[in-house]
């Protein structure tokens, strides 16, 4: 078994169960087994799997290669996760969601989250800034960095302005609401990191 | 998108009958207490309606002894038991939030006929 998939964010809605309304991120995820890493030939057990077609012609030889081994169509995303019973799962073999989880599931989804810039210390740092008015001129100011002549240098890892979003970030403990196999679209209760159309994976939760 | 909407199009409610801001609803509220459920009747006037689809919401104002109340209704909600048209008002914009500094014989819309 794999320990998770490749899912392809396709935004959000919600849905009605039992009267409840929930919110769900849709996101679809029919995966194809594309390599195998075996104890022997890699001294660990692993999966490499990939989601989305992408046209032939713009794929690199050794790329085309690698797709024709495994006899999958060219994928737009591969990434490899811990697999175990490697004997059941063969290169070319489709995974789809039902395959690895069912509904009333938890999950940890990670994501690249969305790019937000250059922004200062109160988006950043959820700091709280000075006054706005009353003549304060410390309006959005991150405030003290340091004490003076006695360390005479910042320490690292100060909290300030920089460039924030596009990092991996992972959402843990989310229910899996539903599995729609018809369409390999798994649905989950409450947001995930990322915009739409970006990738995403989605493990078994680690902490339940 | 094509997939959103499909899913969206299984919560959708044939049943409701369609209404536009200004026009007086009488809605009937399922609520849950305990085991037993009850039907609560909510009746007032249409404010604001906003969003499409599954996630499509209105806002019905009502004054109840003298406090304004106002109540916001996913539309397809199955919370909604039924959905009554009481009378079709005549407005000149989407959003009356107007209607929340008027009281008494001010407050009042014309209706349509």
């Amino acid at each position: 078994m794999i320990e998770g998939i490749l899912g392809k964010k396709l935004g959000m809605t919600h849905i009605y169960l039992d009267g409840a309304q929930i919110p769900v991120t849709v996101i679809k995820a029919g995966n194809y087994v594309v390599q195998k890493k075996t104890k022997e030939t890699d001294g660990y057990e692993a999966v490499q799997i990939g989601i989305g077609e992408k046209k032939e012609s713009r794929v690199t030889k050794a790329m085309k290669g690698h797709f024709a081994k495994a006899g999958t169509p060219c994928l737009y995303r591969l990434t490899e996760l811990k697999a175990t019973e490697l004997d059941s799962l063969k290169p070319g073999q489709q995974i789809n969601p039902g395959d690895v989880f069912k509904a009333g599931d938890f999950v940890d989804v990670s994501g690249t989250t969305k790019g937000k810039g250059f922004q200062g210390s109160m988006k950043r740092h959820n700091f709280s800034g000075g006054a706005e008015s009353h003549g304060s001129m410390h309006n959005r100011a991150p405030g003290s960095i340091g004490s003076s002549s006695d360390p005479s240098r910042v320490y690292k890892g100060m909290r300030m302005a920089g460039h924030m979003g596009s990092d991996k970030k992972t959402v843990q403990n989310l229910r899996v609401v539903d599995i729609r196999a018809e369409e390999n679209v798994i649905l989950i209760r409450g947001a995930v990191p990322g915009a739409v159309n970006s990738f995403v994976v989605i493990k078994k939760a680690l902490k339940k | 998108m094509g997939v959103i909407q499909d899913i969206e199009k299984g919560y959708l409610r044939s049943d409701i009958p369609s209404f536009n801001p200004g026009d007086t609803l009488l809605i009937k509220v399922r609520i849950k207490e305990g085991e037993k459920e009850r039907i609560q009747p909510f009746e007032g006037t249409v404010i604001k309606m906003r969003g499409s689809g599954v996630r499509a919401t209105f806002t019905v104002r009502k004054v109840s002894y003298g406090v304004g109340v106002e109540r916001i209704f996913p539309v397809n909600s199955p919370v909604v038991e039924s959905i009554k048209v009481m009378s079709k008002g005549k407005v000149r914009r989407a959003k009356l939030y107007y209607l929340r500094g008027l009281k008494g014989k001010a407050a009042r819309i014309k209706t349509k006929r």
